[in-house]
Parts: C-alpha cells; sequence; structure tokens
C-alpha cells in the first residue's frame, strides 16, 4: 500500500538568534537578518513521513513550501533526507501572509497537487508559534485532523492510528484518509541527511535558481527531471486574490516584546461558563487584555 | 547544534591541497561512473564539493549526536548477552545515525554499494569522529577492513561482503593472540581445510579483538600445519551468521571504553580463505595494518584537537588571581605548544593520506588495465612515501595526543583529575594510540629504515627545493640547519656498523626527521595561509631544540653506551 503525503515545511528565521534587527518597521519579520532553517517541528514532520514510506513500500513524500526563493533550500534538505519531490509556492503576492493567508495559499496548492492522501506538518513554527496553520489548512480542504501527534503508530487502507501527546497525558486516535496530521517537537527527531541523497540531489534547482548562474554551474534538469523543484507562482495555482499576502492577513502585528514571565503559580480551570467569566473579568482588570 | 567539521576550518584548508586534483582524478577514472550512478560526480569542483558536504553531515553528527553521548558510553560500555556484544545505548545511537547517513563504506567502489571517497576525505571523518569520541571511531573505523577485502579478495567474496559493510554492517581484524602480540608470527590459532565439505574451519582463540562481534571478520590463521613463522598463515573471512564463536569475555579497559575489546573462541568455525595461501601475514596484514596505522593517526589528532580544545576553554573560564589562567605565560606557554604539535600531527596526518590516496588508486587501476611506465613510476614514488610515512605519523601522532591530554589535564588542575570534566576520558582514551596496531617502538623499527636509505632526506630536500614566500626563508634557513644536523647524526651512529647501535639510538633519528619534516609541512601550509604562522613559528623552535639535544646524545654515545644500558642477566 503506497501513501502520497504531503509534508507542509516552513523556512523559519533561527529564532535562537534573535538581534536587535529581528523585526521590520512594518512588524513583520527581518528574514534577512537572520539565518535560515529548517522548522524544527517540521523536520519531525518530515520524519513521520520518511517512517511510513519504509514501511509502506511505493509510498512517495512530497515536500511543500511557502517563501522566498531561498526557501527551495527546505525542498532540497527535504531530499537529502529521503523525500521524493517538493514544490516551492512563491510570489510577491504571498509576501506578508499571516496564518489565515498561508493556510489558504496552501490549501490552493494541495488542490493543485490533488493526488494525496495524507498531510503532515510540524505543529508550530518556531517564528511564529501559533500553531493555526495546520488546522487551518485541514478546515480549508475541509479534511479531519490530528493534532498533537507524537507518534505514528500505524496505517492501513483505510484509517491511521496516532498517538498524541497532551499536556497531562497520551491518546490514541484514529482518522480516516485523506487528513492532517501535525507533529509535536517530542516525537522522534529527523535522519540525518544522507550522503547519497546530497550527491544525488545537490544540484536540484527551481527554474529562478536555474536562470541565476552563479548558483551553480551544474545543470543536469535536461536528463534528470528529478532535479527541478518545481515553482509555483500565484498565477500557477487557483486563487481568489483577495485573500492573499498581506489583504489576506487580518493580523497586523505592531510590536514584538520580550515578555518576562513574573507569576509562579498557575492555575487551572475545569471550563464552566462561571469560571471563564470569572477569568475574562480578572484578565480586563489586571490590564493583561482589554 | 555543533558542527565538528565547519567550526573547524584547518580541516577544509587540508582538503584542498592542490594534490586532490590528481587524487580525485584517479579515483574517479576521470569521472567515468558520472552516467552510471545519480550521486557520482561530473567534475573535480563537484566531487570537491561532495566530500565538503558529506563531511558536514559527519560534523553535524559528531557534534549534536557523538560527542554528547562519549560521556555515558564510556560510563556503560558494552556487554554480552547471550553470546551477543549488546553495544551501549549512546554507541547504537551513534552507529544508527551514521549508517543512516549512509557513511559505513566511505572509500569502497560505487558498485558495492560505496562512496567511492579518496583515502583523505575518509581520515577527515575519522579525525572529526575521533575528536566527538575517541573510542567510537574504533567501533565505525573498521570499515578499514573492507578496505582490505577490496583490495585481496576475489569478485565474487567481493560482491557478497562489501556492499553489506556499505550498507551498515560492522568489520573486526582478528590478529592478536595471548602469545603473539607484537610478534604476529606466532600466530596460532588453525585453519583447517575439510575435503570433503571443501571448506575451511578455524579453531582457537584470539584476544584483544576489537568489535570482536563484528559482522564480517578478518581472520589471520595458521593454515599449513608444521609451520611456526609467519609463511604459514593466511587470512580467512569469518562471517557472523555461522554463530560458530564464542564471546569469552569483553575486556575491562583503562580508556576507549564503549568499544568492545573481545576474547573470541573460535570452534569449527567456517571461513573463507582471503587470497593466496601463506601472504596472510606477509602481504594481507601488511597492508591491513598500514590502513589501521592511518586510522591511529586520525584518532591521535581528534583526540589532539579534544584535548586542545578542552585546555583553552577551560583556561579561558578558570580565573586565579583576579585574571583568566590563559593570561599567565607558563600556561599560555603550554597551550600554544599544544596547538602547534596539533597543527604539526594534522598535516603530517594529511600528507602521508594523500600519498595513500594516490599509490592505492594506482594499484586499482592496475588491476584494471596496464599502467603505463610514468604511472608505474609515480605508483612506486608514493608508495614508497607512504611507506616511510605512515610508521612516523602513527609514532609521533599518537605520542603527540598523549603529551596533549596530559597539559591538557594539567591546565585543569584539580578539577582536571576529577570526573567532571572530559579531559579525564580524553586522557584515558589517549593512552592506547600510542600502543595498538603497533606499538611507538614498533613504530621506530619500520620507520628506521627511512633514515637509513635516507628515504626522509629524499623528501625533505624536495620540500627545500618548494618555492617560499621571502618572509618565510628565515624558517627554511633553520630547517636546512637542522638537516645537516640530523645528517650528521644519521652518519655518527651508522658508521659504527652495528645494528644493535642503530636500534638503540632508532626513535631519536627518527624523531629528529620526524621535527624536520613536520616543520616544513607547517612553513608550507603557511605559505598557503598565514593563521599558520604561529604554529610553524614555535613548532620549528621545539624541533631545533630537541633535535640538538638529540644530535648532542648521539655525538656523546659510544658503542659501550649499550654495554651500561644492557640489562645484567
Amino acid at each position: 500500500m503506497g501513501l502520497k503525503i504531503i509534508v507542509l515545511a516552513k523556512q523559519v528565521p533561527d529564532t535562537r538568534n534573535v538581534g536587535k534587527d529581528a523585526m521590520k518597521a512594518d512588524g513583520t519579520v527581518n528574514r534577512a537578518a537572520l539565518p535560515a532553517i529548517f522548522n524544527p517541528e517540521d523536520l519531525n514532520a518530515l520524519e513521520q513521513a520518511l517512517r511510513l514510506k519504509d514501511i509502506h513500500k511505493g509510498s512517495t513524500v512530497t515536500l511543500l513550501t511557502m517563501g522566498p526563493g531561498r526557501a527551495a533550500d527546505i525542498i532540497r534538505e527535504g531530499l537529502y533526507r529521503g523525500a521524493d519531490n517538493g514544490f516551492l509556492l512563491t510570489d510577491r503576492a504571498f509576501a506578508g501572509s499571516d496564518t489565515l493567508a498561508t493556510s489558504y495559499a496552501l490549501s490552493c496548492a494541495i488542490r493543485k497537487i490533488k493526488d494525496y492522501d495524507l498531510i503532515i506538518a510540524g505543529r508550530q513554527a518556531i517564528d511564529g508559534d501559533t500553531a493555526q496553520v495546520g488546522p487551518q489548512v485541514a478546515e480549508k480542504l475541509g479534511l479531519p485532523q490530528i493534532t498533537y501527534a507524537e507518534d505514528i503508530l500505524s496505517a492501513d487502507k483505510k484509517k491511521i492510528v496516532v498517538k498524541r501527546r497532551l499536556e497531562r497525558g497520551v491518546e490514541t486516535v484514529e482518522a480516516p484518509f485523506p487528513c492532517v496530521i501535525t507533529v509535536n517537537g517530542s516525537a522522534a527527531s529527523c535522519r540525518p541527511r544522507a550522503a547519497k541523497l546530497i550527491m544525488k540531489y545537490k544540484h536540484a534547482r527551481t527554474i529562478s535558481e536555474r536562470q541565476n548562474q552563479s548558483e551553480d554551474y551544474i545543470d543536469l534538469t535536461a536528463d534528470r527531471p528529478y532535479l527541478n523543484i518545481q515553482e509555483w507562482s500565484v498565477n500557477d495555482i487557483e486563487t481568489d486574490h483577495q485573500w492573499l499576502g498581506l489583504t489576506g492577513s487580518p493580523t497586523k502585528v505592531k510590536t514584538i516584546e520580550n515578555v518576562v514571565f513574573q507569576a509562579k503559580e498557575s492555575k487551572v480551570l475545569s471550563g464552566t461558563d462561571a469560571e471563564i467569566e470569572e477569568l475574562i473579568k480578572e484578565l480586563i482588570v489586571n490590564h493583561t487584555i482589554g | 547544534m555543533a558542527n565538528f567539521f565547519t567550526d573547524n576550518p584547518d580541516l577544509l584548508f587540508h582538503l584542498k591541497h592542490p594534490l586532490m586534483k590528481k587524487i580525485v582524478a584517479l579515483k574517479e577514472r576521470d569521472f567515468a561512473d558520472k552516467d552510471k550512478f545519480d550521486y557520482a560526480p561530473m567534475d573535480f569542483e563537484d566531487a570537491m564539493d561532495s566530500y565538503e558536504k558529506v563531511l558536514e553531515i559527519v560534523g553535524e553528527i559528531c557534534g549534536d549526536i557523538v560527542a554528547p553521548n562519549a560521556e555515558g558510553v564510556d560510563a556503560e560500555g558494552p556487554k554480552i548477552v547471550n553470546n551477543e556484544v549488546i553495544y551501549a545505548k549512546g554507541t547504537q545511537e551513534n552507529l544508527d545515525a551514521l549508517v543512516k547517513a549512509g557513511l559505513m563504506g566511505i572509500t569502497l567502489p560505487r558498485k558495492y554499494d560505496g562512496l567511492n571517497f579518496p583515502i583523505v576525505p575518509y581520515i577527515m571523518a575519522a579525525d572529526i569522529v575521533s575528536r566527538a569520541d575517541a573510542g567510537f571511531v574504533n567501533i565505525w573505523g573498521l570499515q578499514d577492513c573492507a578496505e582490505t577485502i577490496n583490495e585481496f579478495a576475489n569478485e565474487d567474496q567481493k560482491a557478497r561482503f562489501l556492499p553489506r559493510i556499505s550498507n551498515g554492517e560492522t568489520a573486526a581484524m582478528d590478529l592478536t593472540e595471548p602469545d603473539a602480540g607484537s610478534d604476529l608470527q606466532a600466530v596460532q590459532l588453525k585453519a583447517t581445510f575439510d575435503e570433503k565439505k571443501g571448506k575451511w574451519f578455524l579453531n582457537g582463540v584470539k584476544r584483544f579483538i576489537t568489535n570482536g562481534d563484528g559482522h564480517v571478520s578478518l581472520v589471520l590463521a595458521r593454515s599449513e600445519a608444521g609451520t611456526s613463522d609467519g609463511r604459514g598463515l593466511s587470512m580467512f573471512i569469518y562471517d557472523r551468521n555461522h554463530k560458530a564463536v564464542t564471546i569469552r569475555r569483553i575486556e575491562n579497559k583503562m580508556g576507549i571504553k564503549g568499544s568492545p575489546t573481545c576474547e573470541l573462541v573460535f570452534k569449527d568455525a567456517p571461513a573463507e580463505l582471503v587470497g593466496d595461501r601463506k601472504m596472510g601475514l606477509i602481504k594481507y596484514v601488511m597492508a591491513l595494518m598500514n590502513g589501521a596505522r592511518l586510522g591511529i593517526g586520525a584518532q591521535s589528532v581528534g583526540l589532539c584537537e579534544a584535548a586542545y580544545r578542552e585546555a583553552v576553554n577551560y583556561a579561558n573560564e578558570r580565573k586565579q588571581f583576579g585574571k583568566s589562567i590563559i593570561d599567565f605565560p607558563a600556561v599560555y606557554e603550554m597551550i600554544a605548544r599544544m596547538k602547534a604539535k596539533l597543527d604539526a600531527a594534522r598535516t603530517l596526518l594529511y600528507e602521508t593520506s594523500r600519498f595513500v590516496d594516490v599509490y592505492k588508486t594506482y594499484m586499482h587501476i592496475s588491476e584494471e588495465r596496464a599502467l603505463t611506465k610514468e604511472e608505474r613510476t609515480e605508483m612506486k614514488y608514493y608508495q614508497k612515501l607512504a611507506d616511510f610515512f605512515t610508521p612516523l605519523l602513527k609514532g609521533m601522532s599518537s605520542e603527540y595526543s598523549n603529551q596533549l591530554a596530559y597539559d591538557s589535564l594539567q591546565i585543569h588542575g584539580g578539577s582536571g583529575f576529577m570526573k567532571d570534566y572530559p579531559i579525564e576520558r580524553i586522557y584515558r582514551d589517549a593512552r592506547i594510540t600510542t600502543i595498538y596496531e603497533g606499538t611507538t617502538q614498533l613504530q621506530v623499527v619500520a620507520a628506521i629504515r627511512g633514515v637509513t636509505t635516507g628515504g626522509y632526506l629524499e623528501r625533505i630536500r624536495e620540500y627545500e627545493a618548494m618555492p617560499l614566500k621571502p618572509e618565510l626563508h628565515g624558517y627554511r634557513r633553520i630547517l636546512i640547519g637542522m638537516t645537516e644536523e640530523y645528517e650528521k647524526a644519521v652518519h655518527t651512529v651508522v658508521e659504527k656498523k652495528d645494528n644493535e647501535f642503530i636500534d638503540f639510538h632508532a626513535r631519536r633519528l627518527v624523531e629528529m626527521a620526524g621535527n624536520i619534516i613536520m616543520g616544513y609541512l607547517l612553513v608550507l601550509d603557511t605559505e598557503q595561509e598565514d593563521r599558520f604562522r604561529t604554529s610553524a613559528d614555535i613548532f620549528i623552535k621545539m624541533g631545533r631544540s630537541e633535535n640538538r639535544g638529540k644530535a648532542e646524545y648521539i655525538t656523546n654515545s659510544t658503542l659501550d653506551d649499550l654495554g651500561f644500558f644492557k640489562p645484567v642477566n
């Protein structure tokens, strides 16, 4: 049983090394000032996909990423670890997307890819920590979703069984195909890049990269089509422009501040209406919200 | 998120040596594989880029997995369960990561699933792994055995065994026995040919076998009944799947504790002859040992790197009398000398690796087609250099690794004596390097031929003739002076025409040659990149005073000395 798996991955600024110029005036992240890395939990997601591929012969793992031209690195990193191919969604029209616009663009690209059984993504990206994109993609595609996945226990023709890591324990759930799974950082870490795959795929380039000769003097895509990283612009996928980029993004970042948590104790609520009302009042009074 | 390759620019420097152009062209047979394998390089630059990218993986695995595991591995060690060696948890993790990354058959041809890398990048990987955990390199580095199988086994054996190693199985070389250590001619493990079954069977005991439970073992055994010397020994492959060997025990060692050192009992163990009968010790073990000695050179250099880094870190952090201890002359001099020795050992390591690369590759090519006259001459030239440099490298770098570990521990003061810092493990791990694969004393026995035949001197003259920037001429003048002094010392010893007298002074003479050679190599490195200048300067000053002392000793030595030193029975 071969599975067709799409892994959503994001190139993120390495926020472990944040400097003064990490933010731009418009409140978005200044990606140029930070080293770009494969979002850590997306690597956990990739590993889960590769494990399925190891077990179920004939499976394919396709990476999908949205970002600037250099995000093609993410596709290559995935190929070096065992992914089969990848798509880079890149266009000025996507610039400034928040989670809503991102998940919209990704879901449009996934519709175009069309043939898939499973979408796996990292729980969240370290540059935003929202954990929204995976679930939003599922909603937009009308698919069931399993969040906080730690381990894919089994998969057969009909369903997938997943262990979820929750705040106070684990839960085993199942979902029918196709579905979306978001993976926690507590899942198995990703396998290393493999020597032979690095040598096989190191000349893989997008068309834009190939047009820029200085990137790599060796172009083998004519004989080796697998070295072509598919690049999609806004015109390659079917979208409604009003939901894209900054215009499609209701989230506006004003500033980012370093917050030091001072409260030492925590509070656990059972979630009754009365408790929630009480909490809202308390937060308004101490100016946490409002 | 450490990377032991990219955080050390010296490695890339040595990888990019000009001779690599020749080495890569030979190894890749002018890039003949490029349309046959999707991971074969297109040209020289492509190949070099691949080496670099693959070494980056090695560096990452070592920085993120192997080094952090080293302490746990040292504490836990391997154990025997149901006659099988179970590695420490960390060892298994290290191995799994390197296997997944496809780093097990680095030098093997692609048709056996290898990466077809030259020796230089392989040795560089060993250098990196050793810095992370010198004990672990013993397991991983036994892929050397595959190189021996590739050299001497028949096509059928290669096709059966080599891909297994490329794909992650480990190996072992079973040479030592309770009564055959340095003197391998005394090996007694019996190989008998069963005419009915048409098979060889092994019976006997092997001791001190690193990774003795490896999947594929090369075993030295006595195939010629009634013989008692090296000419009665042959080489065999034993496959663990036969389950005919008992692991009697794992030694409790002082260092490299993660590496299982086994005592093995062979009982009617089926085995396959490698190559020709009676050539086991004379030809195959010599090749195996030369490869292994180069490996110990890499292990020693990795240990030097680790010891040096621990010293620098601690000396910067540790404050006494209101300042970092690295600011005191007594400490910074030690550290600068450590760095000089580290750089010297490393440049000798890669020089030697390049010699081995050229001649071994020619040797493999000679099996495919007849070499031209020029090629044959070149092969012989590099083989001679490799033969002279390998024992010199093994002897000197292993002694340095111990000196550096000693000095680094000293810089740590009382803390270094505690188990709290990695240096005490590094100190214990380094101790074996001057002993196994031939003690330093035996390396001297091999290297002294380079002294008496003029082999080292010839190479020194070649270094002397290499172009240098004017500001480095001063170093050359010093080295020329040291060379004259060396020649005189050699003459003084040789003219006595007494072999015991030569043996008596052999180590002094070999080390004198070593100091000159490493001095030149450091100056030549400085010619390329100025940052080696400090090490070149310090090393040459150190070497000059050391050599003067040795020369003085030799000048004042007579045959009577032998009488004074000799034990009285």
